[in-house]
């Protein structure tokens, strides 16, 4: 199971190389310039996702309840 | 009288009087062949304001085709024959007329030339929806339902004072593009508003869509919200204030799935996400943004009954819909989340999903608009359609650990619908061009460049890369999240009891207090007035309504 685990890891982590290298032979029609930052996409999309994280668990620490909290 | 079955809404409402007397084949040969049917009327059609009639002194258009309301018609008949492919072992034998009234007042809005054609159907659609909520049969569904219905009439009572003002300002019923610069439109947009689950009153629709039964909830999914994304297209395209209301409900709808353990409730608050996307569409205005915002409900309609097939497959099959209760069902059930994962591939626009030709207008637009603040917003927010919808749905149902729950894959007609469904969403996300074709502005538009696809692929790998990396803060964990709607559903509720309470215990201490002149008069009023000077339930009168609605149906189409 670990191995499987860890075989799984490395196919994800070599898809993303994947794409990070393809980037360099791909030409550039970007709208603004911060798309011209190599990476930005990856970077960006990754950051954002910890955001909405952090985000998430900052609104669950007030807002979340038993779920029968609405049972009479 | 018979050529008003040319109209495809129309059709199908015939279709339901039809489905709920049959019984056995027959009843399944009508529910297959009537949505084809009126699928088949909704491409043929000629455009143009194709009926008129006079109501009460107004002009009425009540079936208008232009390629907009072709679009949105096709879609909703399209979808009507999926749902009834997928639902037809369903037991309860409600559901489905309910379901075709439903579609069918959908498709009258969309086929609707005037503001009064538009809230006849608009009413009908919440009489519709709310019977095939009703037709789970649960107390939880029925409780929800009261709640649905109340914000439905409510947002139908703003359409009609909307109307009603504009009417007399304008002088005009015809439904063409408007702004929101007077109290009546202001109100007309409101009431799209409501049904579109905009943010603050979006509550309505993650509270009583997961009630519905296995298959009810297909077909929320696609007609409501969608129907107020094709009126908002075409009454208030490039108002800005749906920019914001556009780019909240996104955010809104990621937050609360990342936070939410019910499997079809994680998929309601996405519905929410994804009109976000469209809404915003809508208020940047451009031809590309609204081509986007059309295509995308389109694709949208087809991927996320998908999910919700295959999440209703898997509530038919397990009777749980909680993520902490399931998990590992890929073994017995491949198939089933196959489709799934066919799904979320598509939410999340990856490339060669329909999603991914779709949204990218939108996105699109608001670069060519130099809208640099929206533009990054909408990024942020297409990677978080990934975590929230796009791995967080297909790893926790199908993945994860393993629950040691090995249901079979669901009867024929249900793997037929899922089937058919996935090859669209893969279908249209290769060959794009019919489906722009059918756009209601011409498209300049290549979706598949080289950088354009890394970067998407970039941004949702990427995405992915953070949910695997914070699993541990997204475990699931048995509660709710509070929303908007707990400020009716336990202050408000609660003041209300206590309020009544106070009344009644005045009352009582008036009658006590006998032989005033005034409590005679009341006495005298009962008696005069017998069963309409009692005070009713709220239930009783929801059914008056309903039945007031009904007349004023009737008798708007038999004069």
């Amino acid at each position: 199971m670990r191995v499987e685990l860890l075989r799984l890891w490395a196919g994800f982590v070599a898809v993303l190389a994947l794409t990070l290298v393809a980037e360099v032979f791909v030409d550039a029609h970007p709208h603004f310039e911060i798309e011209r930052l190599y990476a930005f996409n990856a970077v960006y999309g990754f950051l954002a996702c910890a955001g909405l994280i952090l985000a998430a668990r900052a609104i669950g620490l007030v807002l979340k309840r038993k779920d029968d909290y609405y049972d009479e | 009288m018979s050529s008003l079955l040319l109209h495809p809404g129309l059709a199908l409402i015939a279709a339901a009087a039809l489905l709920a007397v049959l019984r056995g084949r027959s009843r399944a040969a009508v529910a297959l062949a009537a949505p084809l049917a009126a699928l088949a009327l909704a491409w043929r059609m000629g455009e143009g304001l194709l009926w008129h009639a006079q109501f009460l002194g107004m002009d009425l258009v009540p079936f208008a085709v232009d390629r907009l309301s072709r679009l949105f018609a096709l879609i909703f008949t399209l979808m009507a024959f999926a749902g009834a492919l997928y639902a037809l072992n369903q037991a309860r034998r409600v559901e489905l007329p309910a379901a075709f009234l439903y579609a069918g007042s959908a498709i009258g809005v969309a086929l609707a030339g005037d503001l009064v054609t538009v809230f006849v159907f608009w009413e009908v659609m919440a009489i519709g929806s709310t019977l095939v909520l009703w037709s789970a049969a649960t107390p939880a569904a029925y409780r929800a339902s009261l709640r649905y219905l109340m914000v439905h009439l409510a947002g139908g009572m703003l359409l009609f004072a909307g109307v009603a003002a504009h009417v007399l300002q304008s002088g005009s019923t015809s439904f063409t593009a408007m702004r929101p610069d007077t109290l009546a439109n202001v109100l007309i947009l409101a009431a799209f508003l409501v049904n579109a689950a905009a943010w603050p009153v979006s509550a309505w629709l993650p509270d009583t869509y997961p009630e519905a039964s296995w298959s009810g909830m297909v077909f929320l999914s696609a007609f409501t919200t969608k129907t107020a994304v094709y009126v908002l297209l075409r009454g208030f395209p490039g108002a800005e204030i749906l920019i914001v209301v556009g780019l909240a409900m996104v955010f809104y709808g990621i937050v609360y799935a990342l936070l939410e353990n019910d499997m079809r409730r994680i998929l309601a608050y996405s519905i929410v996400n994804q009109v976000g996307f469209m809404i915003t569409g809508i208020g940047i205005g451009t031809e590309m943004a609204l081509n986007g915002a059309a295509a995308h409900a389109f694709t949208h309609i087809l991927y996320k009954a998908l999910l919700l097939m295959s999440a209703g497959s898997v509530l038919l099959m397990t009777g749980r819909r909680k993520c902490t209760d399931l998990g590992g069902l890929w073994r017995s059930m491949p198939l089933t989340a196959a489709c799934g994962f066919i799904g979320a591939l598509a939410i999340s626009s990856f490339p060669l999903t329909s999603g991914f030709v779709s949204k990218s207008m939108i996105t699109q637009a608001a670069g060519d608009e130099h809208l640099f603040a929206v533009w990054m917003l909408l990024g942020a927010a297409s990677a978080g359609v990934f975590l929230h919808a796009g791995i967080k749905f297909p790893w926790f149902v199908f993945f994860q650990k393993d629950s040691g729950l090995r249901p079979p894959e669901p009867p024929w007609n249900m793997r037929l619908a899922m089937i058919l469904v996935a090859a669209l969403c893969i279908g249209l996300g290769v060959f794009y061009e019919p489906l722009y074709r059918l756009l209601p502005h011409a498209v300049d538009y290549v979706p598949y460049t080289a950088f354009h696809v890394v970067a998407q692929l970039q941004l949702l790998l990427f995405s992915g890369l953070a949910f695997f990396v914070m699993l541990g803060w997204l475990r699931r964990t048995l509660t709710v999240t509070l929303d908007v709607d707990w400020l009716w559903r336990v202050p408000l509720a609660r003041a209300a009891r206590i309020g009544a309470r106070a009344l009644g215990d005045t009352v009582r201490a008036a009658e006590a207090g006998a032989g005033t002149a005034w409590l005679r008069a009341g006495q005298q009023v009962r008696r005069a007035h017998g069963p309409f000077a009692r005070t009713w339930s709220s239930g009783a009168m929801g059914i008056g309504v309903v039945a007031m609605l009904l007349a004023l149906l009737l008798t708007y189409y038999a004069y």
